[in-house]
């Protein structure tokens, strides 16, 4: 930036400050102000109590459904993990099933928080419900029935995993958890691809970290099924 | 904070008999292993159980500590106020189709934006938030006011002072180089590419899928580290704004004290790698694919202080370098470290580090590793040590002590938004790592959890704290977020303790909510804390058994012009009777100074306090002088070693 147009911003600054003063009364300049810093070398405003609050708005589509995609991905684990009492007794097993059932909990009870706080439904609408709510989703793997988020299994796979026992069980459920936490990895890459959202400090976070996280669970498993062919 | 999104398995010990399946077992509590000692849990006597939940009017519990004021956060980031989100975008409106209004949420923001991290300046304290940054005047620390609000989002706003410049971190998506609230729009009428058909996935097999296309690249987005002047408190400028690929999710100042005219920035970067149609040069595949990726590297900015708007990145090392092989991935892979433990992330970003310039070191905790940095050449940090821990998660942040002996990590254990305080929660998880330092490479000694079981409604564990610079010993106040505020004593680094506490009752005491002390420091005599949801704590320390009023006193004879905690500052005592007075205490403690002996230092102190009347006073500490330092060589404990060493130096002094 060259230096001459560092200073007429100023200038303008300073300028629309005075204004923004006269406008919200003598007593504004005991109150400390609320300033809008423009880019560098661009002019910044000063916000009232009120413009700084902003207006009320909705959070993004895509990310209203990310939360609730990954709330029923998440069920789908819990819903696995909660067959592994009764149709195993690898004792490895069981305990990674027990961490999984005990962290998706607490992290649909996140995301069950993100999305109450913010005026949402938990639940993903049916499909063949009302679905003018559903516009921009992308529908044409849905039909009538629930939509499946990347990686979950479908009824066939989780009808084959109940019928299950023993070693077979295991490895269902190996490769399945598996199939389900490499879909987690691009309901994030997806989220992220959709335009404008993501935007959610909150919810950015959250979807970072699973890139961060996941692979070194994903790496985990593979290593027992590694194990289970020798 | 990180946010964790632990889709799976620290390994956990599972009930050995398959309970009925109708059913739902209680889940065990996990059976880590520890080599070290660890803390207690504490028991059902402890007084931060059952506190009454509320915003405002929740329940408290304080032990050595007393809170002395708080301010709720002010418009635009207090409770009530709109999200920090954009709007729905643009959508063009599908044919035959009636627009549909965007539905603003039922009920507003419950808790407001999130605060963050902190940094002192003068009497100023500025408090990070994902709104932006609120400046505060604390020449009343019992009274503190706000001078001015910043409005800038882009993500936690880590922030650090240096003069009258202020740094600020920005790595969410919604941040905008102008500062703008909007987010990033979409271009008008921009119709985004129709998603590649989804094809059906096979049992085993990674979902088969054609990746969607990425949204439009904007030269509006900021991701990187602001840097604003604040000559001017009332009114900021934003003077520069650095780019970088993954953002800045934290960032570390460093002061070359051979270098006057620059000071450096270190930048962790923990997010996505953006594309590199946004900034040329980003590259987001890893290391198999591209060897030029961005990710396994930290950035770092040199500010020229004559022309800070010219700021840049200079390097970006790759301190994760194996350096027999070459790989930059060298260090911790991912997975757990085999049964009964933690699953731990990665090594491919840091999360924080901390520069102890003063020992030419700096720790890094980097995601799967806990790791020591050689400073010297400021731009070309090198690796000299890297630790992996079998009940670490995510090596979230460090401290030094002030001799530079021990380390102390923690370890974020899911991400910040997770209740791990319960009752069932390992103490060994989501708890500080202390580690010794000794010829540059570090030992684990300990972990310690503030220990007190909180309930399921509060997001809680290990998170920022600072040094409580009370001399002789290694004390560290840290936020354990709605876990509240806990004081650990490690000057033993074998056998750390709590000293005293701070805590309140859930935000809300019927669901979760998010809340609690990001960061928690020491800074002039007071205890600042950065309440995620409540606004600002102010505390101050009183004396307990285990705190004196003298190490009090002698606590507040520090004095920092500047503060920002991971460019950690060396403390240095002045040569005064009322340091001496609090080693004289903590020596009274222990066995390695007789009783006769504390007695006569205690009345040796006096008389020389009571001042020029009695011209003998001074003389008579001499002889005490000498004694404590023959006998300081063959005492067993180290610290009282060092605290007969440091007393005799004070006293001869006062002997002239």
């Amino acid at each position: 930036m060259a230096d001459f147009a560092r200073f007429v911003p100023t200038a303008l600054l300073l300028l629309s400050t005075v204004t923004a003063f006269g406008q919200s009364g003598p007593s504004a300049s005991d109150s400390p102000k609320i300033i809008q810093p423009g880019a560098p070398g661009q002019p910044g405003k000063t916000l009232t109590p009120e413009t700084a609050a902003g207006p009320r708005r909705s959070p993004a589509k895509a990310d209203i459904e990310f939360m609730q995609g990954m709330i029923m991905h998440h069920s789908q684990a819990v819903e696995m993990t909660d067959l592994m009492p009764t149709h195993t007794r690898n004792k490895i097993l069981l305990a990674l099933g027990q961490k999984i059932n005990v962290s998706q909990t607490d992290e649909i009870g996140f995301m069950k928080q993100w999305l109450t706080e913010r005026g949402q439904k938990t639940e993903m609408p049916m499909a063949g419900m009302d679905m003018s709510n559903m516009k921009g989703m992308d529908m044409s793997h849905m039909h009538h029935e629930m939509p499946l988020m990347p990686g979950m299994l479908s009824p066939e796979q989780m009808k084959a995993l109940a019928k299950a026992k023993g070693a077979k069980f295991d490895h269902l459920f190996l490769t399945g958890m598996i199939q389900h936490h490499q879909g987690a990895l691009t309901m994030v890459e997806d989220l992220f691809d959709t335009p404008a959202a993501g935007q959610d400090a909150v919810l950015f976070d959250f979807a970072t970290d699973i890139d961060n996280t996941q692979l070194a669970e994903i790496k985990i498993m593979k290593a027992l099924l590694l194990k289970e062919k020798k | 904070m990180k946010l964790a999104l632990c889709l799976a398995l620290p390994l956990a010990l599972f009930s050995q008999t398959p309970p009925a399946a109708e059913t739902k077992p209680a889940p065990p509590p996990p059976n880590p292993k520890s080599t070290v000692y660890f803390n207690p849990r504490s028991g059902a006597e402890d007084p931060r159980i059952g506190l009454k939940g509320g915003l405002y009017d929740a329940g408290e519990a304080a032990f050595g500590l007393q809170r002395v004021g708080s301010l709720p956060k002010p418009p635009g980031f207090a409770p009530g106020n709109s999200f920090v989100a954009p709007a729905p975008p643009p959508e063009p409106p599908a044919p035959g189709a009636a627009a549909e209004p965007a539905t603003p949420p039922a009920n507003p923001n419950q808790y407001g934006s999130t605060n963050s991290d902190l940094a002192f300046s003068g009497n100023h304290l500025f408090v990070g938030n994902y709104n932006g940054i609120n400046l505060y005047d604390i020449d009343s620390p019992a009274n503190v006011k706000l001078r001015t609000s910043i409005v800038c989002p882009g993500g936690q706003g880590d922030v650090s002072v240096y003069g009258h410049l202020l740094f600020m971190s920005a790595e969410a998506m919604n941040g905008r180089t102008d500062c703008g609230t909007q987010g990033i729009p979409l271009p008008a009428g921009y119709v985004a590419p129709p998603p590649p058909p989804a094809e059906p996935t096979k049992p085993g097999e990674p979902p088969a899928r054609v990746r969607r296309p990425p949204p439009p690249p904007s030269p509006d987005r900021f991701r990187g580290v602001r840097i604003f002047d604040i000559s001017d408190i009332a009114n900021p400028k934003q003077i520069a704004a650095i780019q970088s690929c993954r953002g800045s999710h934290t960032h570390s100042l460093l002061i070359d004290p051979k270098d006057k005219d620059n000071i450096y920035v270190y930048i962790s970067g923990t997010s996505t790698v953006r594309q590199a149609e946004e900034l040329p040069g980003c590259i987001a595949e890893g290391p198999d694919k591209n060897p030029d990726t961005s990710l396994f590297r930290i950035d770092i900015i040199k500010v020229p202080l004559a022309h800070p708007e010219q700021a840049k990145i200079v390097s970006s090392p790759r301190i994760f370098t194996d350096v027999q092989t070459g790989n930059i991935a060298g260090l911790w892979k991912g997975g757990n470290h085999g049964a009964d433990t933690q699953t731990t992330s990665v090594t491919n970003q840091c999360h924080d580090i901390t520069i102890f310039a003063s020992a030419g070191l700096a720790a890094g905790a980097c995601s799967g590793n806990g790791i020591l940095l050689d400073i010297s050449n400021p731009i070309n940090p090198v690796r000299i040590d890297a630790v992996s821990d079998p009940n670490y998660a995510y090596w979230h942040s460090a401290n030094f002590n002030n001799s530079g002996t021990t380390v102390l990590f923690t370890d974020e254990w899911g991400g910040g938004a997770q209740p791990r305080c319960r009752a069932t929660d390992p103490m060994i998880w989501g708890a500080d790592a202390i580690f010794t330092l000794k010829d540059r490479k570090l030992t684990l000694s300990s972990y310690y959890k503030m220990p007190a079981p909180q309930t399921e409604f509060e997001n809680c564990v290990a998170h920022n704290g600072s040094l409580v610079p009370i001399p002789g010993r290694d004390v560290l106040v840290q936020s354990w977020y709605q876990g509240g505020i806990s004081l650990v004593d490690f000057t033993d680094p074998m056998h750390p303790f709590e000293l005293a506490y701070f805590d309140r009752g859930p935000i809300d005491g019927a669901k979760r909510a998010m809340g609690g002390q990001w960061s928690t420091y020491w800074y002039n005599g007071y205890i600042y804390g950065s309440e995620i949801s409540r606004g600002v704590d102010v505390m101050k320390l009183v004396p307990t058994k285990f705190l004196t009023q003298n190490e009090i006193d002698a606590s507040n004879q520090v004095h920092f012009d500047e503060l920002n905690v991971q460019n950690q500052p060396k403390i240095v005592w002045p040569s005064s009777l009322v340091v001496a007075k609090a080693y004289v205490d903590q020596l009274a403690r222990g066995t390695s100074v007789t009783a006769k002996r504390i007695a006569d230092l205690n009345a040796a102190i006096a008389k020389a306090e009571a001042g020029p009347t009695d011209k003998k006073a001074a003389p008579a500490l001499k002889p005490l002088a000498a004694s404590l330092e023959k006998d300081a060589a063959t005492v067993k404990t180290v610290a009282d070693a060092n605290r007969m060493k440091a007393l005799a130096a004070i006293l001869n002094e006062k002997a002239r």
